[in-house]
């Protein structure tokens, strides 16, 4: 069979408008389902031909997806708001800076009017031999085609890295995971809620997929509890390109400060690792330590003790180390 | 008193259109019964069709017809077809199928069975002059000259050749091209600092923004043709005798292009597949390029290896310069980048000494084609890394050091022709663009603080010049007034962008005092009989079609004395024009009004009113002027203006960049590109180019780039989001330019070309920024990505691959 790209084959397009209906449709194509937020993540796999869903059900109608509400101190957001709503919403900017920060740096002014929270969060890894089509582990294969000898793998992973080499590329998920978030979950009828560091996954705990979530599953929110708000919140991105870019390394934390030391810090990074990557070790050097160079310097090393570069990533120890102490110290104006 | 139109901004008559979305490109168009066609694309960078079975594709409901390329006729553009049986590429067109939507069409690829034999590839131009290694293409490996031009030769290095090299640097082996003038081993001698650099400039795809769709229909034996091309007229004349047909019969459609960077010069290439599938089916054919497939056939600049070895005089004079080249052809063609990048660097530097030597090798990647600066850009980028080094190392201010090597004057350059002359330019003002540039960019004051570190963030300016020739000679201008009194210019120059169709009338208008608003434009469609036109690639349509039109315009400047006198006595001489009318210079009351004139024009017939035609001018033009001829007064002519030189325009380029120390990442702070391109005839449109060009030589300091995969040949960075074309918020919003606005003595208008030379400007000079920021040795290629600066950065030394292309 030739392979042809670029042109969107055809599919039973649903377009429900309730959670019911939309889970009642994913339970019933079950794999052979594919669920539609913003589609900046799906539309350019469906039109590559290489992921060929039956049915799309397309989430854009239903109402009780979207939007941001305040609960029990802290906030829910539903999976369907988009980013710029993140971006631009009040309560968010004054009590969680760091998630308008994370979601703005997300792709261009364009994509963020129609990519959602939800989205944005389980989108697919955008490793390249992967996104081409090519038959790796993580598409079903033998072989990651990312980590041969010859292979250019500038943007993939220096930790956690398990046959396959992929990194998340979200750029709010470590925001969330720092911030303790929740992920609510929709399956059968009913909600589970899954924390943020739980809901990534690895290729260790799945090769195939980035999350917790199954066939027939639905992301409906995202929890934030009310643990961190107006704390000191820190956020980094680093890319080629000013927009428009995935992270080559993001660095996401919380720090709450006790006297003159650091009383509490939660850090998590993008793009280094199949998943969001919560940095324990440098939490917990930087906890009840004072806010200094010592300190940034120790969290920082530790954040990337392991690491194994591959041919072409050396540069993201010290990109990930340099972030993790920035994070602690604050960036240095020119 | 008449207008001043020349050196004034107005609004050109495409704007409303395009930005209220109502321009209708080739993809906006529709026809009764129109199919639709896909390509099938070859997933192996080098193979033999062996066989295509397209049964099931054909039972697949809808489809209409399948053309492979043994039902194409001989290509009109040499080695590069339109499909082919022996791809020589990832992406290579093997077939297409017209169905009656693009989902049919794509379920009958997908249905197509097609077995191939793969073929010995290589990615890496290097690679491939390596002893024993494999060949790109079955006829050799290097695009070499002989006695009979071009030809397909094998070389391979030794390894001695690739031992001799030192550390990072490019092994220089056989060269299949040189030349040289003057004594290199006296200027090295004479050299108070001799640097040998390697630099890897990248390969881009040039990624226009509307991809090269294009549809077609026959109807009566004349082919309707929507297409996107640079060049209107010359690319119809190439479409129609690839189809067999008389050039009469191509209705030829392109009235706004969506980007060419010189990837549509002609581009025909592309939309015979639909022409063909039309005549096949007898149906309209559309065929929309997708953006991956634009990555494919689109086109792309050549990638080069460079080594300069540069000697230096205390106060920063070149005298001596030995440039070798590594380029990469790509799979199909020939290139010529290598040879315009020796020219430029003999140029811009004025080595007293120099030799250039190139190698020109094929590899398994898309064909090259001209891209906006297509070998200046890469050669100034070779030399620039020894010039900014020499610069720091002799303690000679950036801007003095190109000032002090700065071409001035009819300035020399290139090889000694057999007379044993060298070249030389019609003008250049460098050094005027240089101070200019220097006091508007406050270059003393941001060079003070230079290279001092701020919090983790240091700063670096620096400077280049780009430059490329710009401007030809020869080609036909063509224009009526008529009874309603109003001038009619007929533009056969595409619209690409540049406003350069527009301009040239605006040049007409102000030679025949007639005010902006009496003035219709004709383009973009061969039934509106447009004259022999400049091809709009090489920076060239200003220069030339301004001449052109300068001299039908005093064709019909003469007719209308020559009437006003035979009607109202006296010398034609004695008349003058202004407020729509020929008068008599002593007694204003005595004149004609333009329309009067028109209507006599056609009564006296002739070569008045265009039934009698000047004999140089281009056959396609006797045919345009033939079919407006009666209408009115005619003004036509060929350019046969004087020129002494050639015609070469320059841009410096200043840039400050901000380096983060901790992360790597390089963000531009300001930019100015000052010109020397003669007089400006159009300044928004100027300042357009100037940003626009400025705009592709960053995005290739900073971004922009592909990837291939050198195991398997296959490419990795088809998409926006990785092969990262410059975006507007990776520029600052104070992006400056300017022109110093001397005047060309070699051309009637004084205008020159500007498209190109800002390129080679803007990736130097932002690259120098960043080597005053973080040091001349940071970097030996090309995008300089955070990862490339903050492993320097960590190791204190170069830590990137220093030789390996597509990464």
């Amino acid at each position: 069979m030739a392979v042809i790209r670029d042109v969107m084959p055809a599919f039973e397009l649903f377009q429900p408008t309730s959670v019911a209906e939309a889970g009642e449709l994913l339970t019933r194509y079950g794999d052979r389902g594919w669920a539609l937020a913003g589609g900046l993540d799906s539309f350019d796999w469906l039109k590559d031909r290489i992921k060929r869903p039956a049915a799309v059900v397309d989430l854009s109608g239903v109402a009780e997806l979207r939007g941001i509400r305040a609960m029990g101190g802290g906030l829910e957001i539903g999976a369907m708001t988009t980013l710029t709503e993140v971006v631009t919403h009040p309560v968010v900017r004054r009590d969680f800076p760091i998630l308008p920060q994370a979601a703005e740096a997300a792709a261009s002014p364009q994509i963020r009017n129609q990519g959602t929270v939800g989205g944005n969060l389980i989108q697919d890894t955008r490793c390249w031999y992967y996104r081409s089509g090519w038959a790796c582990y993580r598409a079903g294969g033998n072989i990651c085609y990312a980590d041969t000898p010859e292979a250019l793998n500038r943007e993939h992973a220096i930790l956690e890295a398990d046959r396959c080499v992929a990194v998340t590329p979200s750029d709010t998920a470590p925001a969330f995971v720092a911030l303790e978030a929740t992920m609510v979950v929709w399956r059968d009828g009913a909600e589970r809620e899954v924390p943020a560091e739980e809901f990534f996954v690895g290729p260790g705990y799945d090769i195939t997929r980035m999350t917790v979530l199954r066939p027939g599953e639905l992301l409906t929110a995202v929890r934030v509890p009310p643990t961190w708000a107006g704390a000191e919140f820190y956020f980094e991105k680093v890319s080629d390109r000013n927009v428009w870019d995935f992270a080559l390394v993001n660095v996401a934390s919380c720090l709450r400060m006790a006297g003159g030391t650091i009383d509490r810090i939660r850090l998590a990074a993008g793009g280094v690792a199949p998943r969001p990557l919560r940095l324990v070790r440098s939490e917990v050097a930087a906890a009840g330590q004072p806010r200094d160079e010592p300190t940034a310097m120790a969290a920082g090393e530790l954040a990337i003790a392991g690491a194994v570069p591959l041919a072409h990533n050396a540069y993201k120890l010290p990109l990930l180390r340099n972030l993790v102490k920035r994070a602690i110290l604050g960036v240095q104006d020119a | 008193m008449a207008e001043r139109l020349i050196g004034v901004d107005y609004t050109p008559p495409d704007l409303l259109a395009k930005v209220t979305g109502r321009a209708r490109y080739a993809e906006d168009f529709r026809a009764d019964g129109m199919l639709f066609c896909k390509l099938l694309l070859s997933p192996m960078p080098h193979a033999r069709v062996v066989r295509i079975d397209t049964t099931a594709a054909l039972a697949v409901p809808g489809v209409r017809a399948v053309l492979t390329a043994d039902d194409l006729p001989p290509s009109a553009r040499g080695d590069i077809p339109v499909l082919t049986n022996e791809p020589a590429f990832e992406g290579e067109p093997i077939l297409a199928v017209a169905a009656v939507d693009e989902g049919a069409a794509a379920d009958a690829i997908e249905a197509i069975e097609l077995e191939l034999e793969p073929l010995p590839f290589v990615v890496d131009p290097l690679e491939s002059l390596r002893p024993g290694s494999p060949n790109a293409r079955l006829e050799g490996n290097v695009m070499a000259r002989g006695p009979e031009g071009s030809e397909f030769a094998t070389v391979k290095w030794t390894a001695q050749d690739f031992a001799g090299a030192g550390e990072g640097q490019l092994p220089v082996g056989e060269a299949t091209e040189e030349w040289a003038h003057g004594d290199l081993d006296a200027g090295f001698a004479d050299a108070a600092l001799v640097l040998d650099e390697t630099f890897v400039v990248q390969a881009t795809s040039h990624q226009t923004m509307e991809t090269r769709s294009a549809m077609a229909y026959w109807q009566n034996g004349r082919l309707y043709l929507h297409a996107s091309t640079q060049s209107h007229q010359r690319t119809a004349a190439v479409v129609a005798p690839w189809m067999g047909i008389d050039p009469a019969d191509v209705v030829f459609i392109s009235e706004y292009t969506g980007g060419g960077f010189g990837s549509k010069g002609i581009a025909a290439q592309s939309m015979v597949i639909p022409a063909l599938l039309a005549r096949t089916t007898g149906m309209p054919v559309m065929m929309r390029i997708s953006r991956e497939e634009e990555h494919y056939i689109g086109h792309a600049r050549t990638n080069m290896t460079g080594r300069a070895r540069v000697g230096f005089r205390a106060d920063g004079r070149i005298t001596a310069l030995d440039l070798f080249i590594l380029q990469d052809n790509g799979a199909r063609g020939e290139r010529g980048d290598h040879r315009s990048a020796g020219t430029a660097v003999s140029l811009l530097y004025q080595p007293a000494a120099m030799r250039w030597r190139a190698i020109n090798v094929f590899t398994n990647t898309p064909t090259r084609l001209f891209q906006r600066s297509p070998g200046e850009m890469q050669g100034i980028a070779i030399v620039e890394q020894a010039v900014t080094k020499a610069a720091r190392q002799l303690g000679i201010d950036q801007v003095e050091m190109r000032r002090v090597n700065a071409p001035a004057g009819k300035a020399r350059f290139g090889p000694a022709d057999p007379d044993g002359q060298r070249r030389y330019v019609t003008s250049a003002f460098v050094q005027e663009a240089l101070d200019e540039g220097a006091q508007r960019f406050n270059w003393a004051e941001r060079r003070a603080r230079s290279g001092q570190r701020v919090g983790s963030k240091v700063r670096g300016v620096g400077v280049a010049v780009g430059t490329h020739s710009a401007g030809s000679t020869g080609h036909d201008g063509l224009l009526t007034i008529r009874p309603d009194g109003r001038l009619y210019v007929q533009s056969g120059v595409g619209n690409l962008g540049t406003h350069a169709l527009f301009d040239l009338a605006r040049v007409a208008a102000e030679l025949l005092a007639m005010p902006w608003d009496k003035v219709e434009v004709a383009w973009g469609d061969s039934r509106r009989s447009v004259p022999y036109s400049c091809l709009s690639v090489g920076s060239q349509t200003a220069h030339a079609m301004s001449r052109a039109s300068h001299a039908a315009a005093m064709d019909a400047r003469r007719k209308l004395q020559e009437i006003a006198a035979m009607e109202l006595g006296g010398a034609p001489d004695d008349y003058e024009l202004d407020n729509e009318r020929v008068f008599q210079r002593a007694n204003q009351a005595r004149g004609l009004a333009y329309a009067a004139v028109a209507r006599r024009a056609i009564e006296l017939g002739g070569r008045y009113d265009g039934h009698v035609l000047p004999d140089d001018i281009n056959p396609w033009t006797v045919t345009a002027a033939t079919a407006l001829a009666g209408l009115g007064l005619m003004g036509v002519a060929r350019d046969a203006y004087p020129r002494d030189g050639a015609t070469y325009s320059f841009v410096a380029g200043f840039a400050e960049v901000e380096v983060d120390l901790e992360t790597g990442k390089p963000v531009l702070i300001d930019y100015l590109g000052m010109a020397d391109v003669g007089t400006v005839i159009n300044p928004r449109s100027l300042a357009g180019q100037i940003d626009g060009g400025s705009c592709l030589g960053i995005g290739h300091a900073l971004v922009q780039k592909w990837a291939y995969d050198t195991h398997y040949g296959l490419p990795l960075a088809k998409r926006f989001h990785h092969n990262k074309p410059l975006t507007i918020l990776d520029i600052p919003d104070t992006l400056d330019s300017g022109a110093v606005e001397l005047p060309d003595p070699e051309t009637p208008v004084g205008a020159r070309g500007v498209g190109e030379p800002p390129v080679g400007a803007g990736y130097g000079a932002v690259m120098n920024a960043i080597a005053a920021a973080v040091g001349e040795d940071s970097f030996r290629r090309a995008p300089v990505t955070p990862d490339i600066l903050l492993m320097t950065l960590e190791h204190g030394r170069r830590m990137h691959d220093p030789l390996k292309a597509h990464i």
